[in-house]
């Protein structure tokens, strides 16, 4: 469903990717891991060309993203993406939140999208919040209604850029239950995250980046037993050693 | 000498009123003018094409770096030799208004749009709208927002500025007083009275869009 192959990405002299290819299938579960600066970020914004790269190809669903041709719009309507500062819009309700795409991009009457918003935020358990502004939510309700917003406009895979890195440690489960949840249901999913309880949980492989290439791609039962570089083993020895 | 009583200021009150008329019609063409020109300055500097930036980052130097007075002078005697002929002081004086507050606009309205955290485009992005969809109705109604107060300060500023029409003979508010304080030598009295309605005014401007922000507050 999403082939990503040799992407090379410059800022100006700096390569932050280099010759990175990976591929999902429908309803895989990937999680992206490594130190900060890997390009696992980066990485996964450009498989809905948030970021532009200058080699390699990524098609989604047969789309082709780096094509000057194809509608970014249209196709990034069809990916879900969550961010790590959450972003959703202070001037507006979780609801609203939620309904703005649908009505503009979807074209749905704003009846058919506030209904489908109270939907979501009470399958996220927001459903009491659909009419409070982000300022009266905790980082871990933003993250949930971000999630809800996501995935208002059906998405056919979901991009998850560290959701949990800027959550308080009691607010993360509530958002990593969504998201088993999601995988669960058969979600494609592509997750940047540190949280290796929730890798060895739901994902199917793992793909650890170093230094803007992809080091490791492989199950998630042989990275965690049996990581085959170096820097792969170092950052697990890191991490899990509490 | 004529008394300074309530009986007399009643009498000069439709003077100064005209007066009035021509400073609030002075400052709302001015603002609306150079709010205008100065939404375009800014889309023009925010732009990626570096020449269409730099043009635009130019004007605003040019027009912040002259004391406001040498652009009314400047109008005064330049319009009529563009135009063929005299245009008079109020119309020579509104285009100096207009393209100095146009370089203010523009760039309160440019850190307006900045004031937006970069994220919030990406978020709108990653949705499927548009940029200009995005813009429209996420970026721009915060930037609005958090723009306000810099927004009044600064059309409170050009209200008062347009006392300076002084030079060019306009009888506005200030001009008016003046006027009629040197026909009846009533001097103090009128420059008291001009001093609390401009102070008034602009303390009471103040205040309601203090209170205009709270509501709209973030």
């Amino acid at each position: 469903m999403i082939e990503i192959t040799k992407v090379s990405k410059w800022y100006g002299d700096f390569r932050v990717l280099t010759d990175c290819s990976t591929s999902l299938a429908k309803g895989e579960v990937v999680v992206v891991c490594g130190p900060s600066g890997s390009g696992k970020s980066t990485l996964i914004k450009c498989v809905n060309g948030l970021e532009p790269f200058e080699e390699g190809t990524i098609i989604v669903e047969g789309v082709s993203v780096g094509d000057r041709k194809t509608d970014l719009p249209k196709l990034r309507a069809r990916i879900g993406m969550v961010f790590q500062s959450f972003e959703l819009y202070p001037h507006m309700t979780a609801s609203e939140n939620i309904s703005l795409a649908q009505i503009k991009v979807l074209k749905r009457s704003k009846a058919d999208a506030t209904a489908r918003a109270r939907e979501l935020l009470d399958r996220v358990g927001m459903a009491e919040h659909a009419d409070k502004y982000p300022g009266n939510l905790s980082g871990g309700q933003q993250q949930r209604v971000a999630i809800a917003r996501a995935l208002a406009m059906d998405p056919i895979a979901m991009l998850f850029d560290e959701p949990t890195s800027a959550l308080d440690p009691e607010m993360i489960n509530e958002v990593l239950d969504v998201m088993v949840g999601l995988a669960q249901d058969g979600m494609t999913m592509i997750v940047v995250t540190h949280e290796m309880g929730f890798a060895s949980n739901v994902a199917d492989r793992i793909v650890f980046m170093d230094e803007g290439r992809i080091v490791e791609d492989t199950p998630k039962d042989d990275f965690f037993r049996a990581p085959r570089s170096e820097r792969a083993k170092l950052f697990l020895s890191k991490i899990l050693r509490h | 000498m004529t008394a300074f009583t309530p009986a007399y200021i009643e009498k000069i009150l439709p003077l100064l009123w005209d007066g009035m008329q021509v400073t609030l019609l002075l400052t709302a063409l001015s603002l609306a003018g150079g709010g205008a020109l100065g939404t375009l300055l800014a889309v023009l500097r925010l732009s990626r094409r570096k020449p269409v930036a730099l043009a635009a980052a130019t004007y605003v130097n040019l027009f912040r770096s002259l004391p406001l007075i040498l652009l009314i002078f400047w109008f005064y005697f330049l319009v009529p030799l563009i135009v063929g002929h005299s245009v008079g002081g109020f119309y020579s004086a509104l285009t100096g208004f207009i393209l100095f507050e146009a370089a203010y606009f523009c760039e309160i309205i440019r850190s307006g749009i900045q004031s937006v955290r970069r994220g919030q485009i990406l978020a709108g992005l990653a949705t499927g709208l548009t940029y200009r969809q995005t813009m429209h109705a996420i970026v721009l109604p915060q930037a609005l927002r958090n723009m306000l107060p810099v927004l009044l300060t600064e059309s409170i500023n050009l209200f008062k500025s347009t006392a300076l029409v002084y030079v060019v003979g306009v009888r506005d508010f200030l001009t008016t007083a003046g006027m009629v304080g040197t026909r009846d030598n009533t001097f103090v009295g009128m420059y008291v009275l001009v001093a609390l309605v401009y102070f008034v005014l602009c303390l009471g401007a103040s205040l309601s869009v203090g209170r205009l922000q709270r509501r709209y507050a973030l």
